[in-house]
């Protein structure tokens, strides 16, 4: 079912001029930090909490009470994570380009909320079009008194920094962007202390929150934890962005109320995904990014929701949908997807080292046709090596998540696609298509 | 003897003192030395180091980990191809290996006139533009085949110089704003406070850039 439902993080997005102070300020912009403002911080927090607002970031993790984690002490610092990196993920990036006043906005109401008087905006250094509309905004919230030493004329002093990324996937992950803010190389660090809000940035506690996550602040603050709460279904409550991509005819990101929508009405509804080219059947989806397990045509009847995704053992996570149809080869797919992690990885734990460029060449050369049928078991050893046991959600060897996502697409081939790795092995090359570029 | 412009000095001076730590400004120093110089020279990395605190090794191991910061030189456009899974199902790779073929080099060469270094890049979040590519990090996607001869053919004509700046991501980016950090108290292992703490700055109102 598609609601309609308000659009939260996505009002300006498709103005022309939706990046600029004047328009912000003419479509109810900085409204939601002067109410927050007038609220002591607590109840502001309170809101959210009421919001059931889940991170937008992959984990998932309820906003509001990452807030309460934080540790009492004089100097606490905010971190915005604009790192979007996740493959198949293009919806910060979309936020940071066309409204890059409502994540400043969120900004100071979270910095606002949690006590915090000097935040940081990491920002994906690729996005060199969205750093430069960012600094701009900023540059423009201080001339307006949105930020610096008397926001809006309370003297609460906030300063904002926007930080450039040098492009390294791993620092998405919460800790190994700290190192980096901090100017080191993107390594996560080792848990306990398993949160910043302990121990963050120059050890201080601080809140790590995603662009989405922070965006959704100015609407929950001005109509009300309670009305964002009364969209979807609990704990998967508003809406959330998803990011399609793949064989469909509409690639593109899509604003729609959680736990309401199918990933059906996501793929093939004509105001959303609008099939896929050609109506070549469906072989198999991945949910979540991808970390997360595939899914085939049986779980198109799913709904959008965090709960309902992690229960059919997958994840929502970055809200990232690629589709594969029967033009596809899954074992190319999944290759493509081991080749990313074995570049990504940062190479502090072995087993996600070595792991990583051991799968990546058994599964090309399985895609190739010059491997074995012992192969298949032996990639998934190796798998096995990374996170034990191969279940979901995955058990771990490494410091962090990035290890125990490698299997998920492998291990899927393997269970879904034995068949077409079979027929790759039997004769000895690929049976599927190259995939070109579409024409016309 | 400085390597970096007087102009260039003042701006990592203000870079620096926006952080609690100098250390927190040195990638943003390495995109800084890239917009002057095209890529990270050793040069830059010991005056980064300097204004940093830290040694130049400790600036080359740090910048080595990160994709956009060559320590080598590069060609006047760095193009830059996605291959990841959602620009490979549309075609991606037809499209880079294209791009090795028109442009006469294999992915990490640069062109033998300097114009081009050729690129394959993991996801850069244009899946909606499947498949994109970038030139010195502006998008351009879809393209096709035909999409990216017309595009090198720009680019070289220099018909796209507006859209498409010189190397480093700062080169448009103007941070007139901002408070003094404060220094850190605690440190994870870099120095506690250095040239950018407390007082480098201007106490309210513009820095300089």
């Amino acid at each position: 079912m598609i609601t309609q439902a308000p659009r939260i993080v996505t009002s300006r997005v498709e103005l022309s001029d939706g990046f600029t102070l004047e328009r912000h300020l003419a479509t109810g912009g900085y409204e939601g930090l002067r109410k927050a403002l007038s609220m002591p911080p607590a109840d502001v927090a309170a809101e959210v909490n009421k919001a059931s607002l889940l991170g937008r970031g992959g984990a998932g993790f309820p906003a509001g009470r990452k807030w309460s984690m934080l540790r009492q002490a004089p100097t606490r610092y905010l971190v915005v994570n604009g790192d979007e990196s996740e493959p198949a993920t293009f919806k910060d990036h979309m936020l940071i380009e066309r409204d890059p006043h409502q994540i400043i906005e969120g900004t100071a109401i979270a910095a606002y909320a949690t006590g915090v008087e000097q935040a940081f905006i990491y920002c994906r250094g690729e996005f060199a079009l969205g750093l430069e509309r960012l600094q701009q905004a900023c540059n423009e919230a201080y001339a307006y008194g949105a930020l610096g030493a008397d926001v809006l004329g309370t003297g609460y002093a906030l300063d904002v920094v926007i930080h450039p990324g040098a492009g390294a996937y791993i620092c998405g992950e919460e800790t190994a962007l700290l190192e980096s803010l901090e100017g080191k190389r993107g390594f996560p660090r080792i848990k306990p202390p398993y949160f910043p809000a302990a121990v963050g940035l120059y050890g201080e506690p601080t809140v790590v929150n995603n662009v989405e996550t922070i965006s959704n602040l100015p609407w929950i603050i001005t109509h009300g934890g309670d009305a964002f709460a009364a969209l979807g279904e609990r704990p998967s409550a508003g809406t959330r962005l998803f990011a399609l991509s793949g064989r469909v005819e509409h690639p593109g990101w899509f604003e729609i109320e959680m736990s309401k929508t199918t990933f059906r009405d996501l793929i093939y509804d004509p105001s959303l995904g609008g099939g896929i080219p050609g109506g070549n059947p469906l072989r198999a989806f991945i949910p979540g990014g991808v970390s997360a397990p595939w899914f085939g045509p049986d779980r198109l009847d799913l709904k959008l929701s965090q709960d309902a995704v992690g229960q059919a053992g997958s994840m929502l996570g970055s809200g990232s949908v690629v589709v594969m149809d029967s033009d596809t080869c899954p074992v190319r797919a999944a290759w493509r997807i081991a080749r990313f992690f074995h570049r990504e990885s940062c190479g502090q734990c072995t087993p996600c080292r070595e792991g990583s460029g051991w799968i990546e060449k058994i599964m090309h050369r399985l895609e190739q046709g010059l491997g074995r049928e012992q192969d298949i078991d032996l990639v998934l050893d190796a798998c096995d090596n990374i996170s034990p046991g191969l279940s979901w959600p995955p058990k771990q060897t490494t410091i962090c998540v990035f290890g125990p996502s490698i299997p998920s697409a492998i291990v899927s081939v393997a269970k879904m696609f034995r068949d077409e790795l079979l027929v790759h092995v039997k004769d000895g090359g690929c049976p599927f298509p190259p995939d070109a570029v579409r024409r016309g | 003897m400085p390597h970096l412009t007087s102009d260039n000095r003042a701006r990592a001076e203000a870079i620096v003192a926006c952080y609690p730590q100098p250390r927190s400004a040195l990638i943003p120093l390495c995109h800084l030395a890239q917009a002057q110089d095209g890529w990270l020279t050793p040069a830059a990395m010991e005056e980064i180091a300097e204004l940093v605190g830290c040694t130049p090794a400790e600036v080359r191991g740090t910048a080595r980990f990160y994709d956009m910061l060559h320590t080598e030189p590069v060609g006047r456009h760095v193009v830059t191809v996605c291959t990841n899974i959602a620009c490979m199902l549309a075609g991606a790779y037809e499209v880079l290996d294209h791009a090795a073929a028109a442009l006469g080099i294999s992915v990490g060469q640069t062109t033998a006139d300097g114009e081009f270094t050729l690129e394959e890049a993991e996801c850069l979040a244009g899946c909606d533009s499947a498949p994109c590519v970038q030139v010195n990090h502006r998008f351009f996607g879809p393209l096709d085949p035909d999409g990216f001869d017309a595009l090198t053919e720009d680019l070289r004509s220099g018909r796209l110089a507006d859209t498409v700046p010189a190397h480093g991501i700062l080169s448009r980016i103007d941070r007139s704003v901002g408070l003094p950090a404060k220094a850190a108290k605690t440190g994870t292992g870099a120095q506690a406070a250095g040239s950018g703490g407390q007082g480098s700055g201007p106490a309210t109102g513009a820095r300089p850039e």
